[in-house]
């Protein structure tokens, strides 16, 4: 079998090793334009602000690929004939193929502002981007950052490290507004007005204003303010890139369209990660998936499926987590931005306002809790996974708090304060804390 | 600007300009260096002794004050920004003058310490008061070596203030330098005492269980002597196992010894350039346990030459002593182990080299509660934590596969645990049952994904 896979993302890679590791007498070749080698997207900030070099984001050394016979191959695939079974490449070779996965990532969405191709407007999403920032923001000193999720917060800690003045631009009346409650949204605040970042909220993005050379000078708001910006990071989300697909019978809608199993209308035609668009996604779960971990697990899901055990896509219980600044966020389960009907929300948060706790909860099915929101508190992934699989109660949760904690030695343990605040809070639901840090090895063991 | 600069060679991004403040420090630091060799070519002992004594103050006095400018103000948390952009901490040329001038002051002191002689002079009254006698130049590099960790110990305490453990930690080796390896040894001499250093063991300190050395402890120390005898032996075998068993490797190389106080405060700012390829690995395990095996090898041909009485061995255990010593105890441990710091890594000599760590990482590998434990599916293959392990290990190897790291050479720093930006890793003692357990939330034929 010959399996091709466009990408060499973490979606096209962990499905070629999973397809390797099942089937290791399949021949495998990945196509990616963008670099030679995999990397960590994730980690393209630390680039730029210096903490690793580009060689140190590759997650596998070089040698890894040849001796686990994937093959690599670093060119644009322009053309799809699927009724051939090839793929044309831009160094004029064509490839043909048994199984073909179509894991082409993202590309940066604008929304058709005036003046959004000038030089200096960008997104950050993969090396090119990075190369062209780095180039871009050389002595600047202001910037403007549109968006108010992950990779804006990302975009303007990275400007700052250069010493560069950022605003940034949220729709929302809060940071992440879509996603975070307002606790927690305000803690991300301040971390931004600690680092010097300035935020017009409940602003967008109107104009880009040009110098005589055709580069970004300015921007215009929707508030009809001019902010001076020699650089302009768009961070307004992703859309599937379908350049691929576009005239040929795989059926697209905002993305790939893909079955349970991940595979396009054309047998033998898969689609995973950023680029695929669920038909049928499942009960609280997007259609289109844009995560690290998503791309991840879809990989390993299709990877079983083109090594020749159909296995349907399952996301499991939700987890995510992002670092703002300082400020390390981890969630599990389902926290949304505003409270779901019936459900109760317990929400920690010391005086100094440096972390936070948000436990949601449902009264209703016997306080089973729901979900988990960590702000500069590291909670243990098992853990929090299994209280939500086995719906665990609130009050067992709360009593056996410690259990969950993953902070580092000698960090000082919230969890007796926890307790008296969730008592506070809910008084019927009062507990003793029955399970400190130490006792981890217990219920683990359990 | 040329269009060349949209290469991804980040190396020649403009750094933000340095400030007047921090220039003012560094020249500080500077003019201290330069006191410090007028100082060295002297004769006049008091002119000497001034110029010294300026010198060091100047030295110490600017680098604390930098490391307070630097990292001791504004927002807690990981301070590692241009890390790889400067010049001093990315094999730059200021890192090979660093390096030259290092290797240097190490092969004068071994080699040519006739040249130290107006320096070890300036220390004749505080080696006095200290240990009752003149000083010497071992007595001079003490003083240089105490004072470094010290003083970079104090940048690493603003730099990793966010993390308590850190905090603990370099307390710790600053306390172990200046009390046991230090001041302890010197009030040892004062009262007559064998000179002994109660922090380090055979086999990193061979000599401490070769049967000359326990001959003229027990002779000259008398009782004390003999504790020292015990305590060493007791060390060696007896408690370096059980603490290895409950903590790890970490409760000596990264909280007691000297040399690991060294790298975890001056060597700090080079930990990144330790080699991650798994070439070096290779490297290691073909070094580092031999040397282990060699160590061992002389000690037991020392012992079986005396019960002997010297009748087979005695010039090849010799001969053989004498070149462990110069190789590894000489050249290895001290011109290659610090003089390289900036271009090798902090850590060069502990993971190639020391047998005390091949010891310490047998244990940790095969009889030890250590781990440090993946969070789940958490891992984002960033690579922080490769970037920051001082002993070359590919951290996210273990992290992106959801393993826990069980590595003989991990001195336990918790630089990966303090660098991941997901707080996916943690270093924990627990039972020993499933420590190689991976998590299931993350491999491909996990039970999760597949039911």
């Amino acid at each position: 079998m010959h399996l091709v896979i466009i990408g060499n993302g973490i979606t096209g890679v962990t499905a070629a090793l999973t397809v390797r590791r099942r089937q290791p007498g399949a021949r495998i070749t990945l196509v990616s334009d963008e670099s030679a080698h995999h990397y960590s997207r994730t980690a393209l900030m630390y680039v730029y602000m210096g903490h690793m070099r580009a060689q140190d984001i590759k997650p596998y050394e070089d040698w890894f690929w040849s001796e686990n016979r994937l093959e690599l191959i670093q060119a644009t695939a322009t053309g799809l004939d699927t009724g051939r079974q090839q793929v044309h490449l831009s160094t004029g070779v064509t490839l043909a193929y048994d199984k073909l996965l179509l894991a082409t990532g993202s590309v940066t969405k604008r929304y058709g502002w005036p003046g959004q191709n000038l030089r200096g407007v960008q997104g950050l999403y993969g090396l090119p981007d990075l190369a062209r920032m780095e180039q871009d923001t050389r002595g600047i000193t202001q910037a403007v950052v549109v968006g108010g999720g992950l990779i804006g917060v990302e975009l303007a800690e990275m400007l700052h490290t250069r010493g560069i003045h950022v605003t940034m631009l949220v729709r929302e009346a809060r940071y992440w507004g879509s996603v975070l409650p307002p606790e927690e949204a305000r803690l991300v605040d301040q971390q931004l007005t600690a680092n010097g970042i300035t935020v017009r909220y409940q602003t967008e993005l109107a104009e880009v204003l040009a110098d005589a050379d055709g580069r970004v000078r300015a921007v215009r708001t929707t508030a009809d303010e001019e902010l001076p910006a020699q650089w302009l990071g768009i961070a307004t989300g992703v859309a599937p890139n379908l350049s691929l697909v576009q005239h040929t019978a795989v059926e697209t809608d905002r993305g790939i369209l893909v079955n349970e199993q991940l595979e396009t209308s054309v047998p033998g035609v898969y689609a995973a990660g950023d680029c695929a668009q669920h038909r049928q996604a499942g009960a609280g779960e997007v259609p289109i998936e844009q995560l690290w971990y998503t791309g991840r697990m879809q990989g390993e899901t299709v990877g079983h499926t083109l090594a020749g055990q159909p296995t349907p896509y399952r996301r499991g219980i939700w987890f995510n987590s992002a670092k703002f600044f300082n400020l390390e966020y981890q969630t599990y389960g389902q926290v949304p931005a505003r409270p779901a009907a019936g459900s109760e929300s317990f929400y920690w948060e010391p005086a100094n306002g440096q972390r936070a706790l948000r436990i949601n909860f449902d009264p209703a099915r016997s306080f089973a809790v729901t979900g988990f929101n960590a702000l500069g508190l590291r909670l243990r992934h098992d853990v929090c996974e299994a209280w939500l699989r086995e719906q665990a109660p609130v009050q067992t949760v709360v009593a056996h708090l410690g259990a969950a904690n993953f902070d580092p030695e000698f960090y000082r343990q919230h969890e007796p304060e926890i307790v008296a605040h969730f008592n506070r809070a809910f008084p019927q639901q009062a507990v003793q804390l029955r399970q400190g840090k130490c006792l981890i090895s217990k219920i683990l063991n359990l | 600007m040329s269009s060349a600069d949209s290469s991804l060679a980040l190396g020649h991004s403009p750094l933000p300009a340095t400030n007047g403040t921090e220039r003012t420090l560094l020249t500080a630091v500077g003019l201290g260096l330069l006191a410090l060799l007028v100082a060295a070519f002297t004769a006049d002992v008091e002119q000497a002794r001034l110029s010294f004594y300026a010198g060091l103050a100047l030295v110490c006095g600017g680098t604390l004050g930098w490391s307070w400018y630097k990292f001791g103000r504004g927002e807690e948390g990981v301070q590692q920004n241009n890390l790889w952009l400067r010049s001093s901490t990315s094999r730059g040329a200021v890192a090979w003058v660093v390096g030259i001038v290092l290797t240097g002051f190490y092969v004068v002191l071994y080699w040519y310490p006739h040249y130290l002689e107006n320096l070890v002079r300036t220390l004749d009254p505080f080696s006095l008061a200290l240990r009752a006698r003149p000083a010497d130049q071992w007595f001079l590099y003490g003083t240089f070596y105490t004072l470094a960790v010290l003083v970079m110990g104090g940048r690493a305490l603003w730099k990793y203030r966010n993390s308590r453990y850190q905090l603990v930690r370099t307390g710790s080796v600053m306390f172990f330098q200046l009390g046991f390896a230090f001041i302890l040894p010197g009030i040892l001499l004062f009262f007559q005492k064998p000179e002994f250093y109660f922090t380090y063991f055979w086999p990193l300190k061979y000599d401490y269980l070769f049967p000359g050395t326990v001959d003229y402890l027990i002779k000259d120390g008398q009782a004390l002597g003999v504790f020292m005898v015990f305590w060493g032996a007791l060390m060696a075998f007896l408690a370096t196992p059980v603490l290895t068993y409950f903590y790890g490797k970490r409760w000596y190389c990264s909280w007691v010894c000297g040399c690991g106080g060294l790298a975890e405060t001056a060597g700090d700012a080079y930990r990144q350039l330790s080699d991650k390829s798994r070439r070096a690995w290779r490297l290691e395990v073909a070094l580092i346990y031999p040397i282990l095996g060699f160590i061992i090898l002389v000690t037991l041909l020392m012992w079986a030459d005396r019960l002997l009485q010297n009748a087979l061995l005695g010039s090849v255990a010799g001969g053989l002593y004498k070149t462990y010593g110069f190789l590894i105890g000489a050249v290895f441990s001290g011109v290659v182990g610090v003089g390289f710091y900036p271009i090798l890594g902090n850590r060069v000599w502990c993971r190639f080299g020391c047998p005390m760590a091949a010891y310490l990482g047998l244990l940790q590998k095969h009889f030890s509660r250590f781990r440090i434990t993946t969070n789940g599916g958490q891992c984002i293959s960033c690579g922080n934590c490769s970037n920051v392990c001082e002993m070359g290990i590919d951290v996210k190897q273990y992290a992106q596969r959801g393993e826990p790291i069980i590595r003989a050479s991990c001195v336990g720093c918790g630089m990966c645990s303090n660098a991941c930006p997901r707080g996916v890793l943690n270093l924990e003692n627990g039972p020993r049952e499933g420590r190689y357990q991976a998590s299931p939330l993350i491999h491909a034929d996990s039970l999760r994904i597949l039911s």
